[in-house]
């Protein structure tokens, strides 16, 4: 079973339900943390990382021996990444999606490509999780290749629990493509409820059954309840805004560890997301 | 012209609250939201539309289905997974080209050897241009899963460049987007100033520093307001520390405050309650009207400027 957790808006507790579910899922489980941009899983879990791969886009490097200047690739780059004025081409390396447009229409066969590395995998495992998570170099703008290349390590049997970065455009459809459901995470505020239609939109696109935990759910007002009652979207777990739990946030501690009561909730959302989740 | 963008890394710590308050405090700016995946500075500033636009950005791969005599060319060129092949309800093609996965980088469609793909433009999206009580407000809504979200931000902030250089405006404030990815760089290369919003948090000092570490990747002067600081009063002064040895100066703190929440629901900026967070936000205005003056930035027109000091 792939679940992911997901929201329109950052900072609702995606990364609180992911670990806290990581912790009550029979294991061994694995959570793949592609909020890329910022990885915060590891702060929770705080694993000892035992691997480290480089992620890289493969560029154009350009043989100026061979190239004739005819400017066949700058015309058919769509990013501007590879640039020339009927001279040898300018590189873009930062704007570069590594489609290999420009080496495939050379007709000097003089555009050889070298690997890029935009970013890490960072593996470890800590109490029967195993936590795989990518991390976006800074100053890089390219978020996809390095969520993909976290996907490829998730489980084909057991458990994989995504974490996905926020909003609502291609660095979440990246991370939840391919899961049987989503956990969306919201709070009951007129913020946390516009961003909720947005991304309920995204994955009804992608076909994938959603259900909603609302997280501090006494904050706020009743319309997040209202709006998935009239679309039908099983509300799963109410978190309540207790300020332990904030604390325990604030701390690194995951709920489970601070409040251990609370593990009977995680369990019962974890047996409802069981019972939701088609292919369970 | 100076344009001050407000990020954060991490998301939900309190940008959008903050920017609003900036917006009734700000004498004479026009305003931009660049978090066009999750834009909701105008649930709080109740814009009304002067302008609505398509937003249409790079192309999308589609294959005709009439004429693909499925050689499966494009499933080895397309290094995005986008090649699919076809179930129920792609039409005839034995392949059909997932529109959220394809990258429109165009490979496919040119080495199509029946020439069977089209390549249209993409509808990524709508932008406007509003007024609202805060000043006029340039705003965007990406299309649910596209990608390109960087443009729209680039469309957004020309836009506000626009119409503050059209209506004699001296300062554009930008409700930025979190992490620190393509949109986050689109929305903070060539600003004048940055404030980075966190939380007292783990997962809020590791983000900073990462937003830290962009601000001087771009050479940008950033300042730092801790939210909500009374969370966890240690990880504040920790972060504030922290912070400043980067080069970031501490702006302000922002006390939590259940009247932050009570003012969105009653789509109202913080400072337009009286509340301790009012109090706060009002005092990290002024403070960071004087961190901006040290990078030559002006925040406020120089005649209320004086009067401050």
């Amino acid at each position: 079973m792939r679940l992911a957790i997901a929201s329109g808006k950052g900072g609702t507790g995606k990364t609180t339900v992911a670990v806290n579910l990581a912790q009550v899922t029979a294991g061994p489980t694995r959570l793949l943390d592609c909020d890329v941009e910022e990885p915060n899983c590891h702060l929770f879990l705080r694993p000892d990382i035992v691997e480290t791969q480089t992620v890289g886009i493969p560029i154009p490097q350009v043989d100026e021996a061979k190239c004739t200047a005819c400017g066949e690739c700058g015309q058919f780059c769509e990013f501007n990444a590879i640039v020339s004025f009927k001279t040898v081409p300018l590189v873009f390396p930062e704007l570069c999606h590594g489609c290999g447009g420009c080496m495939k229409v050379c007709p000097a066969g003089a555009i050889p490509e070298v690997a890029r590395t935009i970013g890490v995998i960072e593996q470890g495992q800590c109490r029967g999780v195993e936590l795989i998570q990518g991390r976006l170099n800074v100053g890089e703008a390219l978020a996809p290749p390095i969520i993909r290349a976290v996907k490829t390590h998730a489980a084909t049997n057991g458990v994989t629990i995504v974490d996905s970065p926020a909003g609502t455009s291609c660095t979440m459809i990246e991370s939840v493509r391919e899961c049987d459901y989503v956990v969306m995470v919201t709070e009951p505020t007129p913020f946390g409820l516009r961003d909720l239609t947005l991304a309920v939109a995204a994955i009804r696109e992608l076909q994938i059954p959603c259900g909603v935990v609302v997280n501090r759910a006494s904050i706020g007002n009743g319309r997040v309840r209202e709006y998935c009652r009239s679309e039908n979207i099983p509300v799963l777990l109410e978190i309540p805004d207790d300020r332990r739990i904030a604390e325990a946030y604030s701390r690194g501690q995951t709920i489970i560890d601070a409040i251990p009561e609370m593990r009977a909730t995680f369990d019962l959302l974890f047996q409802r997301v069981s019972s939701e989740c088609p292919n369970a | 012209m100076h344009e001050l963008v407000v990020i954060s890394g991490k998301g939900g710590t309190g940008k959008t609250s903050i920017v609003a308050s900036f917006a009734v405090l700000a004498s004479d700016a026009v305003l931009a939201d660049c978090d066009v995946e999750a834009a909701d500075l105008d649930l709080v500033l109740a814009p009304t539309v002067k302008l609505r636009e398509q937003f249409y950005s790079g192309h999308v791969a589609v294959i005709r289905g009439d004429d693909c005599l499925g050689c499966g060319d494009c499933v080895e060129h397309c290094r995005f997974d986008a090649v699919r092949v076809n179930g129920a309800g792609h039409g005839d093609a034995p392949y059909w080209i997932d529109p959220i996965a394809c990258d429109g980088c165009g490979v496919c469609v040119r080495f199509c050897p029946e020439e069977a793909i089209d390549f249209p433009q993409r509808h990524s999206g709508e932008w406007f241009v509003s007024e609202t009580r805060g000043g006029p407000l340039v705003h965007a809504r990406l299309r649910a899963a596209e990608g390109n979200s960087g443009k729209l931000v680039a469309t957004v902030r020309s836009e506000a460049k626009r119409i503050a250089a059209e209506q004699r405006k001296q300062l554009i404030i930008i409700d930025g987007p979190p992490g620190v990815g393509c949109p986050v760089i689109a929305s903070l290369t060539g600003a004048s100033l940055v404030l980075v919003v966190t939380e007292p948090t783990v997962s809020g000092e590791h983000d900073r520093e990462r937003v830290l570490h962009l601000t001087k990747h771009f050479d940008i002067p950033a300042a730092v307001c801790v939210n909500k600081w009374d969370v966890n009063p240690s990880m504040a002064e920790q972060i504030e520390r922290t912070a400043q040895e980067m080069g970031a100066p501490v702006a302000g703190r922002v006390r939590y405050d259940m009247h932050v929440t009570s003012a969105q629901i009653e789509a109202r900026a913080t400072v337009e309650l009286e509340c301790g967070a009012a109090d706060d936000i009002r005092a990290l205005w002024l403070n960071l009207q004087s961190i901006a003056s040290t990078h030559g930035v002006q925040l406020e027109p120089a005649a209320r400027a004086v009067g401050i000091t």
